[in-house]
């Protein structure tokens, strides 16, 4: 149900001060690409650091490690898993690395004895990737995938765009590994952060296809692809009536009903309920 | 009410009592000054110094139109070096940082005192470390105006830059290298300083328009140069970029038309620094979106604002000076810009006064405390860093006072149990937008009552207080316990606090 | 001399700079330092105490970072130090 997620650099203190301030639904801290092989000891203090002193966690909380097949991914996680954080967004996933992340999560969270149980996002950014991506969407805590567009396009070899054709199919094909097991499907960053006309064109392409939520690298990107992701006025108030029909449906002891001319079903009033969670966790009504 | 022993005060200041106190007094009016008969032509400062026989301590005048491209005030300070005058009392409107040959000159007492409505830079340093013989004066740009015309601040000569001049005296400030579009904080000076000089680099057969009369004109010295024309024009930020800056923007704006500001016919203020333009920015957006235009904008004027008077969303601008070229442009040409004097724009006492008319008006803030105070003059370490400008005019004017600041700045919190130094009352400031809240004056009851289904983020102002020190820490508190080396003195005259030695 | 350095000099950060001692040496220079010297010494002090270290030479330089980012600057600084054997 996320719709944005914000990537903030994690050895940017700067940054990581305002990081509940940016108005996405997620942050998702970055120890991986946004910090240089040099400096990964001080990014990982920091974000330790950083979630230690939180009090107060407003926002879903992310955290990119290095890929497991770095030497850095172990430390980590033992740096970073705690009650504090949601999910771990990991590079470059296979099958594999998502079973292996599941296991030291698991190790992790019975010695710190959390009550949580930390989430999984892969990023799909190979060509295989692409490939496994239902075999990766089973694996377990994964609740949301996330395209990686650039490293894909590298991957294949072919040139990434803003018109984006080279990706229409791993998009498509996100959208419906994501539909079935009921997981947030994540579209690509935009990396143009001057082109918001052309940012509002990119996230609508996603949600066309069917694509849930959108990840931003920069805060100004948020309130685009927020808007682009929500539920619009005009789907709130029908979902509304669609539920007040049901209710009324319901005391009359209807099975099936129609309105406006249309049935309404088991899936249509699913629908309408998700539209109105959705309008009420990010207080659109 | 007041923050300082009363007692500390020189004779004949009286304490601050409250922001509508003057609606009880009358206008003080001394004569203007006497029309002059023919205006005499110089063509240096040394020749003016002659000719006018400036000696020790006499109060000398500007403006400060021409910002930090200013040429006109330094080469005055260099003749008053040369001559070693003594005990000069300095009524500039505003000293930057370019004016750092000026902390020699009061170092050596050759100038003891200062009157100013903004004051930033070396020689804020020099004066913040107790280095002038006697006090510093700061006004708001109304209360300048006040101060002049009542007689309070007694001006023996007026040296007005002044970028285009004819051969009668006349002068305005569209035409010539230098423009630097409206005069507004000169027209008191022109009108009741002893003398009057006008010093220009362009000097013409005939003026597009007058905004100085040649009646009130003694001198005219003609330089080669009277300013940088990159400096004069440099006051203008861009919009900025910053997401926290934006998003206090954003919130300004829907804050505004929650409060149902933006309606047909409203008239604004906004500074010119990167937040209160993106706020501009943001009005401009709701206005177009909703199809209203306004009745005025006013106060110092930005290409932005300019845009927004071209595009059809304001009748007209008020213009007390003009930021960057663009607005020089359009003062020059577009009749519905229409400049205007600091008197006009901010004195309590003028009758026409615009702040008056406001709807509501957006500042900054370098601190600002539980009870809404504000200062806008100096630093948390007290160090002089600006000064009220047309703060406390524009917040005591408008229907609604908006300061939009980053709550916590290097780790400082913006908002404090008490502020170093009041520059503004709290009686006028009426909400404070940050980024992690809006605070809301208890006193504005019809404000909160129309905000009670708010979806934006509205808690008391020691809620901010206390979220802001659970990320810094509390910083401890600095009480400035040193000599008195300057008066905040309120658009009445009536002073508000206290200048200390900083350092 | 081991010597172990963390942090950049940039707004809202602290560069910290870490040698052996004989003796508990800790020199803070900050931006704000009229407001939170005292503080920032003490969260050195804290950090160290968990780290079980009594003798070290700390020296800061802070631009207005908050508590957590000089202790995880410390732990760093501390980490390269005993890496830089």
């Amino acid at each position: 149900m996320r719709r944005s997620l914000l990537f903030i650099p994690g050895n940017n203190p700067a940054m990581l001060q305002n990081a509940d301030c940016f108005e996405s639904d997620a942050v998702i801290i970055d120890l991986e690409d946004a910090v240089h092989v040099n400096e990964k000891d001080n990014a990982r203090n920091l974000v330790h650091c950083y979630l230690e002193s939180l009090t107060e966690v407003p926002m879903e909380i992310v955290i990119r490690i290095n890929a497991p097949d770095t030497p850095y991914y172990e430390d980590d996680l033992e740096q970073v898993v705690s009650e504090k954080i949601d999910a771990i967004m990991l590079p470059k996933a296979s099958p594999a690395s998502c079973f292996l992340i599941d296991q030291v999560l698991t190790i992790i969270e019975n010695d710190k004895k959390m009550n949580k149980k930390i989430g999984i996002i892969p990023i799909i950014e190979t060509a295989t990737g692409v490939l496994q991506m239902g075999e990766i969407a089973k694996m377990p805590r994964i609740n949301g995938i996330l395209l990686g567009a650039e490293d894909l396009s590298v991957d294949m070899e072919v040139e990434r765009t803003k018109k984006g054709t080279e990706i229409w199919y791993p998009r498509a094909k996100l959208a419906y590994t994501c539909k079935a097991l009921k997981i947030d499907a994540i579209d690509t960053p935009f990396t143009d952060t001057s082109d918001n006309e052309g940012l509002k064109e990119d996230a609508l392409k996603a949600k066309e296809l069917g694509l849930n939520a959108k990840a931003a690298i920069h805060p100004n990107q948020i309130d685009i692809i927020n808007q682009v992701f929500s539920p619009s006025e005009k789907q709130i108030i029908w979902a509304k009536r669609i539920l007040k029909a049901t209710e009324e449906a319901q005391a009359k002891n209807l099975g099936v009903f129609s309105l406006d001319g249309k049935m309404v079903d088991k899936p249509i009033i699913e629908r309408a309920q998700k539209i109105i969670k959705m309008a009420q966790k990010y207080r659109l009504d | 009410m007041s923050r300082f022993n009363p007692e500390l005060l020189p004779a004949s200041f009286v304490p601050f009592a409250s922001s509508s106190a003057f609606t009880k007094k009358e206008r003080t009016l001394i004569p203007e000054k006497e029309k002059s008969e023919n205006v005499v032509y110089l063509h240096s400062i040394p020749s003016l110094f002659d000719e006018l026989k400036i000696t020790d301590g006499m109060t000398l005048s500007f403006h400060h139109h021409l910002r930090n491209g200013d040429y006109v005030f330094n080469m005055v300070m260099e003749e008053i070096k040369r001559r070693n005058l003594k005990n000069i009392h300095l009524a500039p409107s505003a000293i930057f940082p370019n004016n750092q040959g000026l902390s020699e000159l009061i170092e050596n007492s050759n100038v003891t005192n200062i009157t100013t409505n903004y004051l930033n830079g070396p020689v804020a340093e020099t004066i913040g470390q107790g280095k002038m013989q006697g006090l510093l004066i700061m006004d708001t740009h109304g209360g300048r105006a006040r101060a002049i015309e009542s007689g309070d601040l007694k001006i023996d000569v007026a040296i007005l830059s002044t970028p285009a001049v004819d051969h009668l005296g006349n002068g305005n400030g569209i035409e010539g290298p230098s423009a630097c579009g409206s005069l507004g904080y000169a027209i008191s000076d022109l009108k009741y300083a002893k003398k009057v000089v006008l010093v220009t680099d362009y000097v013409i057969d005939s003026l597009k328009r007058v905004d100085f009369p040649n009646e009130y004109v003694d001198y005219v010295v003609k330089l080669d140069k009277i300013g940088d024309p990159k400096g004069i024009v440099s006051g203008t930020t861009k919009i900025t970029k910053d997401p926290i800056g934006l998003k206090i923007a954003r919130n300004t704006v829907k804050l505004l038309d929650e409060l149902g500001f933006i309606k047909e016919g409203l008239s604004m203020q906004t500074g010119a620094g990167g937040t209160s333009l993106a706020v501009a920015q943001y009005v401009k957006e709701k206005m177009q979106e909703k199809q209203i235009k306004g009745s005025f904008a006013s106060g110092g004027i930005t290409g932005y604002i300019v845009d927004m008077l071209k595009e059809g969303l304001f009748e007209k601008l008020y213009d007390v000076q003009c930021f960057d070229l663009q607005a020089v442009k359009s003062i020059k040409t577009n009749p519905s810009h229409i400049p205007m004097s600091a008197s006009v724009y901010a004195n309590p006492f003028d009758p026409k006064v615009i702040v008056d008319k406001l709807d509501f008006v957006i500042l900054g803030a370098t601190e600002i405390d539980t009870n809404f105070n504000v200062n806008v003059t100096t630093d948390s370490k007290g160090l002089i860093i600006g000064g009220s400008g047309g703060h406390s005019d524009t917040a005591f004017g408008a229907k609604v006072t908006i300061i939009t600041s980053s709550l916590i700045k290097s780790r400082l919190p913006i908002i404090k149990d008490k502020v170093t130094i009041i520059t503004t009352p709290g009686e006028d400031v009426d909400i404070l937008v940050t980024e992690r809240g809006i605070a809301i004056n208890p006193k504005r009851t019809d404000l909160l009552q129309k905000l009670t289904n708010s979806k934006l983020k509205i808690v008391p102002i020691e809620k901010l207080l206390e979220t802001s020190h659970k990320i810094t820490g509390e910083p401890n508190r600095i009480e400035l316990k040193n000599k008195v080396i300057g008066l905040v003195r309120y658009r009445d005259g009536a002073i508000i606090d206290l200048l200390y030695q900083y350092k | 001399m081991k010597i172990g350095i963390a942090g950049t000099l940039e707004s809202n950060d602290t560069m910290i700079t870490v040698k052996e001692s004989d003796s508990l040496i800790i020199k803070v220079k900050s931006i704000v330092d009229e407001f939170f010297h005292d503080s920032i010494v003490k969260t050195i002090e804290d950090t160290l105490k968990e780290l079980n270290i009594s003798k070290i030479k700390v020296i800061c330089e802070d631009k207005g970072a908050l508590d957590y980012t000089i202790k995880a600057r410390l732990i760093t600084a501390i980490q390269r130090m005993e890496k830089s054997l």
